[in-house]
C-alpha cells in the first residue's frame, strides 16, 4: 500500500546549499568568496584587504561560540573550530549516545540524523552542523518503534554501535517504509558492529520500517 | 539445605523461554552510559604517545614543548619498574608516555608535542616463514607424539592408506571492540581510587591496579556498567590504566583516556597466528588413521602460539599422530586471548586437512565426519549435530564432489567443520536480598559484556521466587559488590547462574521458615509460584509474594550464594565440555575472486540453555565474527619499515550487513538416544554451560572447505581473499 506524502518528509531532496550560508567554512563558500574578492580588487585594492572584507571569514583557531539546534532545542557552546560534531555532543554537551569508534566515517557508530538525512557526527565540524536540525539517539525516547523493534528482535548485544544503528535504520525508514531484505542489506552498508547482530537487526527493520515512516511524518515525536 | 538443582523441564516457568534482555531499551536510546561515555566534573582528556617503529631503543624524552602547550596539565612517561622508564620500543604503536589536558584536542596537541628521540633496531613482522625467522626469535613449543616414538611413515606407507600432505594458515587478527580500552580514574581521597573502566573483570581489576599504587585492592573500586566488547582482550590492568591514574594524581582530577583507533588495533589486542604443513592418512573406506604436523605462528611481541593439543584439534583419537609446534616472537603489537583461545586456528588447520582428505579418497565430507566422530570426545552429540546441520542446509540436494560443474563463473560450495569447548562455571559470590517490601536484589561483581548476563540473573531469580524477570533487581559492574570471575572462557553464566541459584534457594528456605507456622505448614512443604507462596499445590493455603514477604516484618533475608558451593557437588548447576557442527553453503566467483554467503548453519549443544533469546544472538555473533576473519580480516604490516599498515576500520575490514548471508541457529536441547554409544543422552543434565566461545570456533574452516568444494581447489590460507582465491585457482591447485 502507498503511503501518500511519506518521501517528502524525508527531505533527502535538500541540497548542500544551507551549509555554505550558515558556517562560511565550507569548501563551496571558501571559492564563492574568492571569487568575488577577485572580481572587487582587479582595479585598486590590495588584494588581502579585499580578501579581509568580503573573502571567507576566518575563524579560530581559538575557541568560539556556537549554536546547534539538537533535538528541537538550542544549545550553546564554545568549542574550536576543528572540534567535530561528535566531540562536541559528547565532550562539552554530554550527549553520549552517539559512539566514537573508528572517528574516520567508516564505521557509522555516530551516526545522527542532520536535516532529514543519516550523517556520521565524527566527520562534520561543530561549527558546519549550526543552523540545522541535528537529531541524537537521546531524542528518539523509549518508545519508538525502531527503538522497540531492536529491543524485541535482539538486534545488539554489547551495544556500542546500537545507537548509531537505530539512528541508520531510522533514517533508512523515512524513505523505505516496506523495504526488501536487498534494500536493507545494501542502505544499512554503512554500519558496522562487531558482536554480529545483523541478523536482529534485518528483522527490526522489517518490523519497524512502516511504522517509523509514520512517526516520522508526524515530526518524529511520538505521542504513543 | 535446599537441593541445588533446577527444576525439571515440565516445572520451568521462565527458564528456557526467550525474553529480550533486560538492558535493551537503556542501550537503543543511548541511555546506557559506557566507560567512554562517562564526563566527571573538572574531568581532564589523556592521549598516548605512542612509538612509531617497529622495535627501538628510546634515548630520550623531552617534554618541555608539551607542557608549554596551553591547556596540558600533566605528562606521565610509562615506567618499566618503579621510577624507571621503559627503554625499549617492541612494536608499531607501543606506549612510551601519556598526556592529560583539558580538552581532548589540547591533549593530542600534547601527546605530538612529546619529542621522543629513538635508536631504530632490526625488527621482524613476517611470521609466515619458519625458516626465514632468526633462531633467537623461534622458541620450541610443545611436542605430543601417540603412540611414543610411532613410525608414521609405516601408516602412511599402507597400501589401504590414501595421505594428503599441505601447507595451512591463519593470519594474525585483532579484537576490534567497537569500545576501545580505556577508563576515567578518579582519586575519591588520598588512597582510594575509583576508575570507569571498560573491562571483562570487575571484581578482578583493582588488585592489579592497586599494586602500583600501593594501596589495597579494596581501595580501588572498579565500576563497569556498559562495556562495548572485549573478546578476551580486557582483562588485566593496562599501561595506560595506570597512566590515567598517574596523571589524576598529579593533577587532582578526573582522567579519561580511551585509546585512539589505531591505538586499539596496534596494542590492545591480537590473536596469534598459525601456519603448518600437515599430513594427514585415511583408510580408502574413511578411516583417519594417522596425522603429522608441524605448526608455528606468532603471538606478536610477547610471543605464543597455539599448543599442540589443539593440533589435531577434536579428533584427537586418531590411532598414531605427532605434532609439534614453534612459536616466532615478533615485533607486532602481542597477543591476548580471543574468543577460544587457539581454537579456531587449530580447526582452520585441521578440519581443512581432513576435508581435502576426505576428496583425495572420493568420500562425501558429511559422511567422512560422520564416519570419524568416534575418534571425538563427543561422537553422540557430534553424530547427531551432523545430521540435524545437513537437513538445515539441505545437504543432500546441495552437495557435489570437489569443483562445481556448472556452466558460468559462480561457483557454490558446501564445508563442515566441528568445534569443542571447556566452558567450566567460574567462581562467583552473589548477595541475594528479599526485603520486607517483596522487592528481590541480586547483586555480584560481574560484568554484562553484551552477553545477557544482567537479563539471565533476573531469570535464574524470577524462576526460584515464581516472580516475574522484572521483579528482580539486578546489580552488578562494581567491585563492591562480592567478588565474581572474569568473563573470560565461557565460564559466566555457569558461574553467575550457579552461585545466584543456590542464593535463591537458600534465601526462599529462609522466607519459608518464617512463613510456615502462618500457613499451618512446614518449610520444606511450601512452594513459591506465580507470585505466591502455599502450600505445595495447594493454592487456597497461600500469601501473595508481598503478603508473605511483609511478615519478616524489619529483617530483610540477604545470604550469600557461592559457586563452588561449601561442599555439595560444584558442577551440579553448572558443567563444562560442549560441541557445535557448523556448514557453510558459499558462492566463489572464479573470475574476480570474490567469496560470499548464501547460508549457514550453527547447530550447537550448549547445556541447559537459560535464555534461548539472547543465547542464539550470541551463536548469531559469533558465526558472523567468524565470516569476516574467514573472509576479511588480517593484521598487515610493511615487512620493510615493519608499520603497522592497516590499524584502523577502512582497510581492517569487518563485515557488513550484507556480507554474512542467511544464518540459521539450532540449539540441541532435551534428550536423544546416542546413534554411537547407544545411550540416553541428556544436554540439559549438564547444567548451565557458557556460549561465548564455542560457535566462533568452526566458521573459518568450515568457510574454507566450502570454498575449496566450490571451485575444487583448496585456497590454503584465511583470510581467504580474492587474491588468495585466484592465486590458489591459478595453481591449479594441488595443495602445496
Amino acid at each position: 500500500m502507498k503511503d501518500p506524502g511519506l518521501h517528502n518528509q524525508t527531505r533527502s531532496g535538500e541540497s548542500g546549499e544551507q551549509c555554505t550560508d550558515t558556517s562560511g567554512v565550507s569548501r563551496r563558500g571558501f571559492l564563492r568568496g574568492s571569487g568575488l574578492a577577485a572580481a572587487a580588487t582587479a582595479l585598486s585594492t590590495p588584494l588581502a584587504e579585499a580578501v579581509q572584507q568580503s573573502g571567507p571569514k576566518i575563524i579560530g583557531p581559538a575557541a568560539v561560540d556556537v549554536s546547534l539546534t539538537i533535538n528541537g532545542q538550542a544549545k550553546k557552546l564554545k568549542v574550536e573550530p576543528r572540534v567535530t560534531l561528535l566531540d562536541a555532543l559528547r565532550n562539552h554537551l554530554d550527549l553520549t549516545g552517539a559512539k566514537k569508534v573508528c572517528d574516520r566515517a567508516t564505521c557509522g557508530s555516530c551516526t545522527v540524523i542532520i536535516d532529514g538525512k543519516p550523517a556520521y557526527a565524527c566527520s562534520v565540524l561543530a561549527i558546519e552542523a549550526q543552523g540545522k536540525q541535528i537529531r541524537t539517539v537521546e531524542g528518539l525516547g523509549a518508545n519508538h518503534p525502531m527503538v522497540q523493534a531492536f529491543v524485541e528482535n535482539d538486534a545488539q548485544q554489547c551495544g556500542f554501535c546500537t545507537p548509531g544503528f537505530v539512528m541508520a535504520c531510522t533514517a533508512f525508514s523515512m524513505k523505505n517504509h516496506n523495504p526488501t531484505l536487498e534494500q536493507i542489506e545494501k542502505g544499512l552498508g554503512g554500519n558496522l558492529c562487531r558482536c554480529g547482530t545483523y541478523m536482529g537487526i534485518k528483522g527490526a527493520v522489517q518490523q519497524a520500517a512502516k511504522a517509523v515512516a509514520a512517526l516520522e511524518l508526524k515530526g518524529g515525536i511520538n505521542h504513543a | 539445605m535446599p537441593d541445588y538443582k533446577w527444576p525439571e523441564a515440565n516445572e520451568r516457568r521462565v527458564i528456557g523461554k526467550p525474553l529480550n534482555r533486560s538492558d535493551g531499551i537503556a542501550k537503543a536510546t543511548g541511555a546506557a552510559k559506557y566507560s567512554f561515555d562517562i564526563n566527571r566534573p573538572g574531568m581532564l582528556w589523556g592521549k598516548l604517545v605512542t612509538c612509531p617503529h617497529a622495535h627501538a631503543k628510546i634515548k630520550s624524552v623531552d617534554t618541555s614543548a608539551a607542557e608549554a602547550i596551553p591547556g596540558v596539565k600533566a605528562v606521565y612517561i610509562i615506567e618499566k619498574t618503579a621510577g624507571v622508564p621503559q627503554d625499549e620500543m617492541k612494536w608499531h604503536g607501543d606506549v612510551v608516555a601519556a598526556v592529560a589536558a583539558d580538552t581532548e584536542e589540547h591533549a593530542r596537541d600534547g601527546a605530538r608535542a612529546v619529542k621522543v628521540e629513538y635508536e631504530v633496531l632490526p625488527h621482524l613482522v613476517n611470521d609466515t616463514d619458519l625458516k626465514g625467522a632468526a633462531e633467537d626469535a623461534k622458541k620450541a613449543a610443545g611436542k605430543q607424539e601417540q603412540p611414543e616414538n610411532a613410525n608414521l611413515d609405516e601408516v602412511f606407507k599402507r597400501d589401504d592408506v590414501v595421505s594428503v600432505e599441505g601447507n595451512y594458515g591463519i593470519h594474525m587478527i585483532n579484537h576490534c571492540c567497537l569500545e576501545p580500552h580505556g577508563l576515567v580514574a578518579e582519586w575519591t581521597a588520598a588512597d582510594e581510587l575509583t576508575v570507569y573502566l571498560s573491562t571483562q573483570n570487575v571484581s578482578g581489576h583493582g588488585g592489579q591496579l592497586g599494586g602500583a599504587f600501593k594501596i589495597p585492592a579494596g581501595n580501588v573500586r572498579t565500576i563497569c556498567d556498559y562495556m562495548g566488547g572485549g573478546f578476551g582482550s580486557k582483562f588485566s590492568a593496562d599501561r595506560w590504566d595506570r597512566a590515567a591514574a598517574e596523571l589524576a594524581k598529579k593533577t587532582g582530577k578526573a582522567v579519561k583516556i580511551m585509546l585512539d583507533r589505531d591505538e586499539e588495533q596496534m596494542t590492545a589486542g591480537s590473536r596469534p597466528s598459525g601456519f603448518g604443513r600437515i599430513k594427514v592418512g585415511a583408510t580408502k573406506d574413511g578411516s583417519i588413521v594417522a596425522w603429522d604436523s608441524e605448526h608455528w605462528g606468532t603471538g606478536g611481541a610477547t610471543g605464543g602460539v597455539m599448543g599442540v593439543v589443539v593440533m589435531p584439534y577434536v579428533f584427537t583419537g586418531i590411532p598414531t599422530r605427532r605434532s609439534v609446534a614453534t612459536a616466532i616472537t615478533t615485533n607486532i603489537g602481542p597477543n591476548r586471548a580471543w574468543r577460544a583461545p587457539n581454537h579456531p586456528q587449530g580447526a582452520a588447520l585441521t578440519m581443512a586437512a581432513l576435508a581435502d582428505v576426505a576428496a583425495a579418497i572420493n568420500m562425501d565430507e558429511l559422511e567422512f565426519f560422520k564416519k570419524n566422530v568416534k575418534l571425538t570426545g563427543m561422537a553422540d552429540i557430534y553424530a547427531e549435530e551432523l545430521d540435524i546441520a545437513a537437513k538445515m542446509i539441505n545437504w543432500k540436494k546441495k552437495w557435489h564432489p570437489r569443483g562445481d560443474k556448472t556452466p558460468g563463473p559462480i561457483k557454490r560450495g558446501l564445508g563442515i567443520s566441528i568445534h569443542t569447548w571447556g566452558g567450566r562455571p567460574h567462581d562467583s559470590k552473589c548477595d541475594v536480598t528479599i526485603n520486607p517490601d517483596g522487592s528481590v536484589v541480586l547483586q555480584l561483581g560481574s560484568q554484562d559484556l553484551g552477553t545477557g548476563t544482567r537479563t539471565v540473573l533476573a531469570m535464574v531469580g524470577a524462576e526460584t521466587f515464581g516472580l516475574k524477570p522484572n521483579d528482580i533487581k539486578v546489580n552488578i559492574g562494581d567491585s563492591r559488590y562480592k567478588q565474581s570471575g572474569a568473563s573470560g572462557g565461557s565460564t559466566t553464566v555457569g558461574g553467575v547462574c550457579s552461585s545466584s541459584r543456590r542464593g535463591c534457594l537458600d534465601a526462599l528456605a529462609k522466607l519459608f521458615e518464617t512463613v510456615g507456622p502462618a500457613l499451618d505448614a512446614k518449610p520444606e512443604d511450601l512452594e513459591a509460584i506465580g507470585g505466591k507462596v502455599q502450600v505445595k499445590g495447594n493454592a487456597a493455603k497461600s500469601f501473595t509474594w508481598k503478603q508473605a514477604c511483609a511478615r519478616l516484618g524489619m529483617n530483610a533475608i540477604t545470604v550469600e550464594g557461592a559457586q563452588p558451593g561449601p561442599s555439595t557437588g560444584e558442577f551440579k548447576l553448572a558443567s563444562s565440555g560442549v560441541g557445535g557442527v557448523q556448514i557453510a553453503d558459499v558462492s566463489v566467483d572464479i573470475e574476480t575472486g570474490v567469496v560470499s554467503m548464501n547460508e549457514f548453519v550453527a547447530v550447537q549443544d550448549q547445556g541447559l540453555v537459560i535464555n534461548p533469546k539472547t543465547c542464539t544472538s550470541q551463536i548469531y555473533g559469533a558465526v558472523i565474527m567468524g565470516i569476516t576473519s574467514a573472509l576479511m580480516e588480517e593484521i598487515i604490516h610493511d615487512p620493510i619499515t615493519g608499520r603497522r599498515l592497516n590499524p584502523d576500520m577502512e582497510f581492517y575490514k569487518l563485515a557488513g550487513i550484507g556480507d554474512i548471508g542467511n544464518i540459521k541457529v539450532h540449539l540441541l536441547t532435551g534428550k536423544f538416544k546416542g546413534q554411537i554409544s547407544g545411550n540416553e543422552v541428556d544436554i540439559d543434565a549438564k547444567g548451565v554451560i557458557g556460549n561465548g566461545e564455542p560457535p566462533v570456533i568452526s566458521p573459518g574452516a568450515a568457510i574454507a572447505n566450502a570454498v575449496a568444494n566450490a571451485i575444487g581447489v583448496r585456497v590454503p590460507v584465511l583470510p581467504l581473499t580474492a587474491d588468495r582465491v585466484l592465486a590458489a585457482l591459478a595453481k591449479k591447485g594441488a595443495v602445496a
